[in-house]
C-alpha cells in the first residue's frame, strides 16, 4: 500500500496490518487494510468522520476487546507477533502500546497517583518520585504542576489534563503511543504544546495520531494515512485506507483524486 | 412599497407582566398550589421534631445514656443498654450487608449484562419493598429457631436484610455514574478488570457509596418490627460473656415497649429515647449529605 517503498524500507515496521477487516456485529466498518507503521516516526490518520480511524487505532492496543460485538479478521502484527493470537495477553499489549484519548480522562486521583498507578499495577519497583518527575517533564508539564502533585488530576486545566494523560502513558515506558484526536478539546496554545511534545517524543516512541486538523497532520506527521468511506451496493458505509504515504506526498502530490480533494478541503 | 414599510412605526409590544393573561394566571395559581402542598408535606416533619423535642428534652440528662431502664414507678434510670444494643446490632447489620451489597453492585454494574442483572435488580426492588415485620419473621425462623435463642446476632441479621437492597441500589447507581472514559483509561494502561474496578472505579464512587451506607444505617437504626422477633428486649446490658446470644435491648423496641405502659417514668424515657433516635437519624443524614458533596461525578 505504501508507495514510497524506498523510504519505508529504511525504517523497521513496528505495527503491520495485513488484510484486516473489522466488524461491529454484521456491520463491516473497515475493509481490506494493509498498513505498515514505521518505527520512531509519527503517522497521522486522516479522513472523514466515521471512516474508521478510531476503530483501527483501538485495534492496535486491543481496546476494542471491551466492545462485545467487535470482530477482527486478518492479522495485525507487532514486531512480527500477531496481536490477535489466542495466547496473547491484552494487558501485555497495552503496556507496550499506550493510548491517549480524545477527551482528557485523568483518573480521579492526585496528579502523583495518576502517574504512579500504571507503574504500580505493572509491578514497577523503582523510585516513584523520580518516575513522576521524569514523566511530567517528558510531557512538558512538570514546571506547571510540581508544587501541586497532591492535587486531584481533574482539578487542572483541560490542556494540562491532556498532558497529564500523556505523562501517564509515557510513565509506562511504552514502545508505541496511540493518540485519538488528542487536541480536539484543547485551545490553540495547549495544542501547540502537545504538538511540540509529539516532536520530542518521536525520538523515543512510535506515534500514531488521529486528527481532523489538516495543518496539524502536516506539522507533526512524517507519514499520513488517508482513510475514506465508500457506499456499498446495499447502501452500507464502509471504511478503507485510500492512500498512505509520506506526509509531503499526501499533501502536495497525492495519487488519489479523493485525497487531493480532502486535504484541500474540497471534500464531498 | 419600501417607503410604506418605513413609515409604519414598529411596535415591539409591552414587556410588562400581564396578570390578566390566562397563561400567567394559570402559572401563578399552579405555583400557589404547589407551594401549599410543599408546606403541608413539611408540616408533619416539623411537628414531629418539635413534639419530640418538647416531650423528650426534659427527661434527657447525662445519666440516661449510661444507666439501665428503671422498673415501674422508680425515678431515674436510662436507656444505656438500648443505645449500646442499637449500635451493636446496626454494626452487625452493616458488617454483613455492606460487603455483600457492594460486591453485588459491582457485579451488576461492571460484569453482568442482560437478563441475569435484570433479575437481580428486580429481586432487589422486591426485597426493598418487603415490610420489615416479614423480614423479622424470616430471621426468627432462620436464626432464632435454629439457635433456640433471641440474640443480637439475629437482630443484626434481620437489619442486614433491610439494609442490603438500599446499599446495592445506591452503590450500583454510584458506579454507573463513573464515566466510561475513566475505565477505558485504566484498561488502556494495562490494568485488568479487577484492578480497574478496585483501584479506579470504586475510589471515585466512594462518596456516593457512603451516602447509601449511611441511609441504610439510618433505616436500620429506626426499625422496630425486624427486632421484635429477633432481639426482643431486656432490662440488662448486652451480655458479652454469653457472646451476645441473649435478648438484646434496642432504642426502637424500647420506645415501643415504654410508650404503651401506664408508668410516667417509663413513658418519659420513651420520649427521650425517641428524641435520641431521631437525632441519630438526622446525624446520619447530615453525614450522608457531607459525603454527597464530595462526589466527583
Ligand atoms: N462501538 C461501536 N459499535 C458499533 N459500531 C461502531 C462502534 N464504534 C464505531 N462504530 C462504527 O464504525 C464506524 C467507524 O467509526 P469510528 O469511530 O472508527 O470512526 P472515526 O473515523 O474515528 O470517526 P470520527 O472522525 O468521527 O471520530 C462508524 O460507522 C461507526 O458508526
Ligand atoms: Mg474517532
Amino acid at each position: 500500500m505504501l508507495s514510497s517503498e524506498d523510504t519505508i524500507n529504511q525504517t523497521q515496521a513496528v505495527l503491520n496490518a495485513e488484510n484486516v477487516d473489522i466488524y461491529y456485529g454484521d456491520f463491516l466498518a473497515l475493509k481490506g487494510i494493509y498498513m505498515e507503521i514505521p518505527k520512531n516516526k509519527v503517522t497521522a490518520f486522516i479522513g472523514p468522520s466515521g471512516c474508521g480511524k478510531s476503530t483501527l487505532l483501538r485495534c492496535y492496543n486491543r481496546l476494542n476487546d471491551l466492545i462485545p460485538v467487535f470482530k477482527l479478521n486478518g492479522k495485525i502484527t507487532y514486531h512480527g507477533q500477531n496481536l490477535y493470537d489466542q495466547d496473547v495477553d491484552p494487558v501485555q499489549v497495552r503496556r507496550r502500546i499506550g493510548m491517549v484519548f480524545q477527551k482528557p480522562n485523568p483518573f480521579p486521583k492526585s496528579i502523583y497517583e495518576n502517574i504512579t498507578f500504571g507503574a504500580k499495577i505493572n509491578g514497577f519497583k523503582g523510585d516513584f518520585d523520580q518516575l513522576v518527575e521524569e514523566s511530567l517533564r517528558g510531557a512538558a508539564l512538570w514546571e506547571e504542576v510540581k508544587d501541586k502533585l497532591k492535587q486531584n488530576g481533574m482539578s487542572i486545566s483541560g490542556g494540562q489534563q491532556q498532558r497529564l494523560c500523556i505523562a501517564r502513558t509515557i510513565a509506562l515506558k511504552p514502545d508505541v503511543i496511540l493518540m485519538d484526536e488528542p487536541c480536539a478539546a484543547l485551545d490553540p496554545i495547549s495544542t501547540l504544546k502537545v504538538e511540540e511534545l509529539i516532536h520530542q517524543l518521536k525520538e523515543e516512541y512510535t506515534i500514531i495520531i488521529v486528527t481532523h486538523n489538516m495543518q496539524q497532520a502536516a506539522r507533526v506527521a512524517d507519514y499520513t494515512g488517508f482513510f475514506n468511506v465508500r457506499v456499498t451496493e446495499e447502501g452500507k458505509r464502509q471504511g478503507y485506507l485510500a492512500e498512505h504515504d509520506l506526509t509531503e506526498v499526501i499533501f502536495q502530490n497525492p495519487k488519489e483524486e479523493a485525497t487531493k480533494q480532502y486535504v484541500s478541503g474540497r471534500f464531498g | 412599497m419600501t417607503s410604506e414599510f418605513i413609515s409604519e412605526q414598529f411596535d415591539p409590544g409591552s414587556l410588562k407582566k400581564n396578570t390578566k393573561d390566562p397563561r400567567t394566571l394559570f402559572g401563578l395559581i399552579m405555583s400557589g398550589i404547589a407551594g401549599t402542598f410543599m408546606v403541608m408535606a413539611i408540616i408533619p416533619l416539623i411537628i414531629i421534631l418539635l413534639y419530640l423535642l418538647i416531650q423528650g428534652i426534659s427527661s434527657i440528662s447525662p445519666s440516661v445514656f449510661i444507666e439501665l431502664p428503671p422498673p415501674p414507678m422508680v425515678e431515674g434510670g436510662g436507656f444505656g443498654n438500648a443505645l449500646l444494643g442499637t449500635v451493636i446490632m446496626v454494626s452487625i447489620g452493616a458488617l454483613i450487608s455492606v460487603p455483600i451489597g457492594i460486591l453485588a453492585a459491582i457485579f451488576l454494574s461492571e460484569y453482568s449484562g442482560g437478563q441475569i442483572a435484570n433479575w437481580i435488580r428486580f429481586a432487589t426492588n422486591v426485597l426493598s419493598g418487603v415490610p420489615s415485620i416479614i423480614i423479622g419473621v424470616f430471621a426468627f425462623g432462620a436464626i432464632v429457631l435454629t439457635f433456640k435463642t433471641y440474640s443480637a446476632w439475629a437482630g443484626g441479621f434481620a437489619l442486614s436484610i433491610l439494609m442490603l437492597p438500599i446499599i446495592i441500589r445506591t452503590t450500583e447507581e454510584a458506579l454507573k455514574l463513573v464515566p466510561q472514559e475513566v475505565r477505558q483509561a485504566s484498561v488502556g494502561i494495562g490494568a485488568n478488570d479487577f484492578q480497574t474496578v478496585l483501584f479506579v472505579v470504586m475510589p471515585a464512587a466512594i462518596p456516593a457509596i457512603l451516602t447509601g451506607v449511611t441511609l441504610a444505617i439510618a433505616r436500620a437504626a429506626g426499625d422496630t418490627a425486624a427486632l421484635l422477633f429477633t432481639a426482643l428486649f431486656t432490662q440488662f446490658w448486652p451480655n458479652w460473656e454469653n457472646k451476645l446470644a441473649e435478648p438484646t435491648a434496642s432504642l426502637a423496641v424500647l420506645v415501643y415497649n415504654f410508650a404503651i405502659v401506664p408508668f410516667k417514668n417509663q413513658q418519659a424515657l420513651a420520649w427521650a429515647a425517641a428524641f435520641i433516635l431521631v437525632l441519630l437519624v438526622l446525624l446520619t443524614s447530615i453525614i450522608s449529605r457531607l459525603a454527597t458533596s464530595k462526589r466527583q461525578f
